[in-house]
């Protein structure tokens, strides 16, 4: 293979010029720098560029997960604050029902607790008058009777007229009421 | 090797480039050939590795395989391009950064300690790829005549200037570019190749073949030196690297850049 411009031996024995390039060197300088550029441009360069890429989403993609935990931890506590609120909530008007309803169940209970002594009192009342005038009925005439025996052991005689014997016995009954019922009336204005 | 067998010394010069091939006969395998070769194989293997189970966590080897993607990534294509057009660039700017890298260090390896880029083909191809590539994004972006106004007319300059300025603009953006860029890292890897034969080749001279005790004393301060300039160089080959691929990820961005 020749050269460009001169020939490469110094058997001429001429003087070279170092400026004049071989033809050998500037074909594979060539095909060297291009060989090179390509080898970079689709092996070496994509793989670094890749390993970058990843390197960068390594990073981004922890960062972002740390800030997803803290929004999951933020929205755990709100949860918890407003489950917090909302108890507190509920409490306070359980307490207020268990108020209303304490005072509602006394109001009930002393109503039927009133009613229950006035129809103890009523019942009472009503019992006494019945015995009241039961006894009066029996005193009346157990009181005639002995007052005729009495009477007709003092007398000595047998008061033998039923119908005198009655009346007898109805005045002096009569007199004995106005007498006490006299005697009420002052004790009343007095 | 030529000073060993002749008595008199032969000064490094550009025949000094002028290797002979590897076989005899395969002409075009020479030691450059053979240096770019291998350090395309290193690159490849190495990023290979680096990037094949590209994971979350990365291994040491991705992780060294990602200080050197990202120093090109960031730190040259996305402070020149701006950030989200740059992606497309950085695979052909990754691929140039350890390319010119790898065969300027290649100077100062044991065994190799030779730069690649001395011999002024490779630094052609480069700047004509790096060309070419600002020149159509930019085409493709403001159309021709577009682009042609944006590299040769910088806003804010008064009309009465333009026919100054249009001329020194296209010749130092179009037309100069990659001559200087080529020139810059060929002037450099070559200059300093031939610094070194001088100091060590001298060195070697005056110590074994001069015969002079004087002069062999200032052979072995010649050597010394020529470790402290192989150090200089090393940077020298890491900075020319660096500054070839910033300059055309630069052009690439004032191509396509929006307005000035």
């Amino acid at each position: 293979m020749t050269t460009l411009l001169l020939p490469l031996s110094e058997a001429a024995g001429e003087e070279t010029s170092p400026l004049l390039p071989h033809t050998a060197e500037i074909i594979f300088g060539f095909v060297f720098l291009v060989l090179l550029a390509f080898a970079f441009a689709k092996y070496v360069v994509p793989r670094f560029e890749k390993a970058y890429a990843d390197r960068t989403q390594a990073i981004e993609g922890g960062m972002n997960e740390a800030k997803q935990a803290q929004a999951e931890a933020k929205a755990a506590l709100e949860k918890y604050n407003a489950q917090l609120a909302e108890a507190r909530q509920e409490a306070a008007k359980i307490r207020e029902d268990a108020r209303e309803q304490g005072a509602q169940i006394i109001a009930e209970m002393r109503e039927t607790a009133k009613v229950e002594a006035d129809r103890i009192v009523t019942h009472a009342r009503t019992q006494i008058d019945a015995e009241r005038a039961q006894a009066v009925a029996s005193l009346r005439s157990e009181v005639g009777h002995m007052a005729t025996t009495l009477a007709g052991r003092i007398v000595g005689e047998s008061l033998e007229d039923e119908a005198r014997q009655r009346r007898t016995v109805e005045r002096f009954l009569a007199d004995l009421e106005a007498s006490e019922s006299a005697r009420q009336a002052v004790g009343t204005d007095g | 090797m030529i000073a060993g067998v002749s008595t008199e010394f032969i000064p490094p010069g550009p025949q000094s480039f002028d290797l002979p091939p590897i076989f005899s006969g395969v002409e075009w395998f020479t030691k450059p050939v053979l240096v770019a070769a291998l350090s395309v194989v290193v690159i490849l293997w190495f990023f290979w590795g680096a990037s094949r189970k590209a994971a979350i966590v990365p291994s040491k080897l991705q992780f060294a395989g990602e200080l050197g993607y990202n120093f090109v990534r960031n730190s040259i294509a996305r402070d020149m391009i701006g950030s989200p057009e740059h992606m497309k660039y950085v695979p052909y700017l990754c691929g140039l950064f350890f390319f010119i890298l790898l065969n300027n260090v290649a100077a100062t390896i044991p065994l190799i300690q030779f730069p690649t880029f001395s011999h002024i083909g490779w630094p052609y191809v480069a700047a004509v790829m790096s060309w070419v590539i600002y020149n159509a994004v930019g085409i493709r972006k403001h159309g021709v005549w577009g682009y042609f106004k944006h590299q040769t007319m910088p806003a804010g300059v008064p009309g009465w200037l333009m026919p100054l300025m249009i001329p020194i603009e296209f010749i130092s953006n179009i037309l100069v570019r990659p001559v200087s860029l080529s020139l810059r890292l060929f002037a450099n890897m070559f200059a300093g190749h031939i610094l070194l034969l001088v100091f060590v080749l001298g060195g070697e001279y005056m110590l074994l073949h001069s015969g002079s005790l004087a002069l062999g004393g200032v052979g072995i301060i010649t050597l010394l030196m020529a470790l402290a300039i192989a150090g200089l160089e090393l940077f020298v080959q890491v900075i020319q690297a660096y500054i070839f691929v910033v300059l055309t990820a630069q052009y690439i961005g004032s191509a396509i850049a929006e307005e000035h």
